[in-house]
């Protein structure tokens, strides 16, 4: 690369290509993207979360404060300290974390046999399956959510079916439990489970499943022990997919839950526009983070570990 | 296809390990196979020899369990396996691309047919040792297939295939995804292997230099049927039709009439030639039409200088061109006729003075060398 720059350092190019040199251009846009659009708006909910509520606008104090030739720099980490007092919060975390734990493994088990058998299907009746995964998401989100509150509600659409045909007399309460949340999650991530497994199903080679037909293995036995392991890559990427929105979801539980289905998602929410506390929201904020990047990191420290392996050749 | 004499090890039995009987497969309306009957006898190494399309790999999948024949048997060791699904057949395919499982180490690759007949571990392991042992892969049995190189792959493969000890092994296109220089020394350590454990084998291939390095009879296909059936040698010397002639080597074919059909010998005469062919021996089967071609291999002819002194098996013309490959050279003659002839010469000084191009020159052959084909 110096060679060919000291070449070219000659040539009127040379020298724009020295002062503007285009890979580091490249490289550089999306990490400024990245310190404008995230870095930033962190650092700044970092810093609230540190401050105290006053009644003011806007509702929190300032960390850096000069008066009397005095410079003050006051962490609050009364915040924090809150969060871990109430019991509330925790249980908030917890329960957002199983509900998005559990319907993250729905995603999996409804969305595998999806992606497994758009894979297989005949080539050009492939795209047509893509499409009709991608198709619901072409309407508005909120929108969506809302004709489950149509479904599920006691008059609505299967109530109303159920009764109609005499299987029940009462109506099944469905709307504001936890149950209609489920349904919720796993019906707006699915195609995020789907999409990365069906990505890497399609990939696999099919003689090796004739290979293991060949050395006797039934086809479950094939599944089991050929397809399942080599799509792992997959159900990981699917997987975080779901759960890492599912964990911070808020439209979905405020909307089809109850008041037993408690996710940080909403009491984030409570406090932030009930309460106007903006430190405890932000601090509620920067927890959840926390507990998100941990999952991720693992994810991507196991991601390159593989890349290594396949890249050995 | 009928009865053929081989000269091949005196291991193998009477009784044939692989009975393939009028077996036809169609895709929609199109005849992959059509009605192929094959007897193979235990201990043979065997080759499918044919163009891509020919209907050798189909033939091979049927055998293997992966498609249905439309109609027909396949017979392994006296049982019917037409309907056995492949993981129930007592037959083991070495794949193309070798299909090693890339998640799996060598060791695991190998021990995977063991472990789906539920062997107890110590007995598997025992396996896993003598095959790595048997193809030279032991140091390697922790290692997973993409840090392999294309020749130890195939040596798992291999090894893969035959850990079940297998009634039929096949093996599809052995050597396609070795280089050149690797495919000649593979080729001679995979019979080896495969002779060691004394396994019956039937391979596909579109390679003749590698049926006929490999195995002890070859059957070339095309659209679908057997051509013709037999030892290398048979189906070089003597093949049976203009098709297994001109697969295999390079031919020169010239139409003729006969002339004289003795029971000692034959006369042609071909208008594309200068003097009349005449054959030592009698022709098997008495021909109808005396219509037929006369089929000379390029390197059973001579290129001389000097008209010969008889006045049969020769042909007169000029040098065309000369491709020189090193142990040989190719002659192509261009005859008083028009038709270019097909000579070698081998290159046994390194100066020595040969015709050059545009030289006249006269091109004869032995009694012995033409082959006649119907029509």
């Amino acid at each position: 690369m110096e060679v060919t720059n000291v070449q070219q350092g000659n040539s009127v190019f040379g020298v724009i290509k020295q002062i503007f040199p285009g890979r580091k251009l490249l490289i550089a846009t999306p990490y400024l993207w990245l310190l404008l659009f995230f870095l930033v708006p962190f650092a700044i909910v970092l810093k609230i979360s540190f401050s105290e509520m006053v009644i003011a606008i806007p509702p929190y104090s300032d960390l850096v404060e000069f008066a009397d030739e005095t410079l003050n720099i006051s962490i609050n980490l009364g915040n924090y300290l809150f969060l871990a007092e109430d019991d509330m919060y925790i249980r908030a975390y917890f329960s957002s974390i199983q509900i998005a734990f559990n319907a993250t493994l729905l995603c999996l088990l409804l969305g595998y046999p999806m992606a497994y058998a758009m894979a297989r299907a005949p080539q050009h009746m492939q795209t047509t399956l893509l499409l009709l995964i991608l198709l619901p998401s072409w309407t508005s989100f909120l929108i969506r959510i809302y004709a489950w509150m149509g479904i599920l509600k006691n008059n609505g659409l299967i109530n109303n079916l159920l009764m109609a045909l005499g299987i029940i007399d009462d109506p099944i309460i469905m709307m504001n439990t936890n149950f209609a949340v489920y349904i919720g999650i796993v019906y707006a991530y699915l195609p995020f489970m789907v999409l990365p497994l069906y990505a890497n199903l399609v990939k696999h080679d099919h003689s090796l499943l004739e290979a293991s037909a060949d050395l006797g293995a039934r086809p479950w036995k094939t599944f089991l022990s050929v397809t399942l392991p080599l799509s792992k890559s997959g159900v990981i990427a699917g997987s975080m997919l779901v759960f890492i929105p599912a964990v911070g979801e808020f439209v979905i539980p405020e909307l089809l839950g109850g008041p037993d289905s408690l996710m940080i998602g909403k009491v984030l929410w409570q406090e932030f526009f009930n309460n106007r506390d903006w430190p405890v929201a932000s601090a509620l904020a920067m927890v959840m983070l926390l507990l998100l990047i941990i999952p991720m990191a693992l994810f991507h420290h196991y991601q390159s570990k593989e890349l290594e392996s396949t890249n050995e050749k | 296809m009928s009865n053929i004499d081989v000269a091949s090890p005196g291991s193998i039995e009477q009784k044939p390990m692989l009975q393939i009987q009028n077996v036809t497969k169609k895709f929609d309306d199109v005849l992959a196979v059509d009605h192929v009957s094959l007897d193979i006898p235990k201990g043979e190494i065997f080759a499918l020899l044919g163009a891509s399309g020919s209907g050798k790999s189909t033939l091979l999948r049927m055998l293997a369990g992966f498609d249905k024949p439309t109609s027909g048997q396949i017979i392994l060791g006296g049982q019917d396996i037409t309907s056995l699904p492949p993981y129930e057949r007592p037959i083991n395919m070495m794949f193309q691309s070798y299909a090693l499982f890339p998640h799996m180490t060598v060791e695991q690759n190998i021990a995977y047919g063991l472990k789906q007949d539920k062997l107890p571990k110590d007995k598997i392991q025992k396996k896993v040792d003598e095959m790595l042992n048997l193809v030279h892969m032991t140091q390697y049995a922790k290692r997973k297939p993409h840090q392999l190189s294309g020749g130890q792959r195939q040596r798992v493969a291999l090894a893969r295939s035959l850990a079940k000890e297998p009634q039929l092994l096949l093996l599809d296109e052995p050597m396609g995804a070795l280089d050149k220089k690797l495919r000649t020394r593979m080729q001679l350590e995979l019979v080896e292997i495969i002779e060691q454990v004394g396994v019956t084998c039937l391979m596909v291939t579109h390679d003749q230099e590698e049926a006929m390095t490999m195995a002890h009879r070859i059957a070339i296909m095309d659209a679908g049927w057997i051509v013709q059936v037999g030892s290398p040698t048979d189906i070089y010397e003597t093949p049976n039709s203009r098709m297994a002639a001109e697969f295999i080597g390079s031919i020169n074919m010239f139409e003729g009439k006969i002339t004289q059909d003795e029971a000692d010998h034959v006369v042609i005469e071909s208008h594309l030639l200068n003097a009349p062919v005449r054959i030592g021996h009698g022709i098997a089967t008495a021909l109808e039409n005396p219509d037929v071609w006369v089929a000379i291999r390029p390197e059973k002819t001579r290129i001389t200088r000097d008209k010969p002194a008889t006045d049969i098996n020769w042909s007169s013309g000029i040098i065309d061109d000369i491709a020189y490959l090193g142990t040989h050279s190719v002659y192509y003659v261009r005859l008083d006729s028009g038709k270019i002839i097909q000579a070698n010469m081998a290159n046994t000084e390194r100066h020595g003075e040969r015709p050059t191009w545009n030289d006249p020159v006269y091109v004869s052959w032995e009694e012995s060398s033409p082959v006649v084909l119907n029509n």
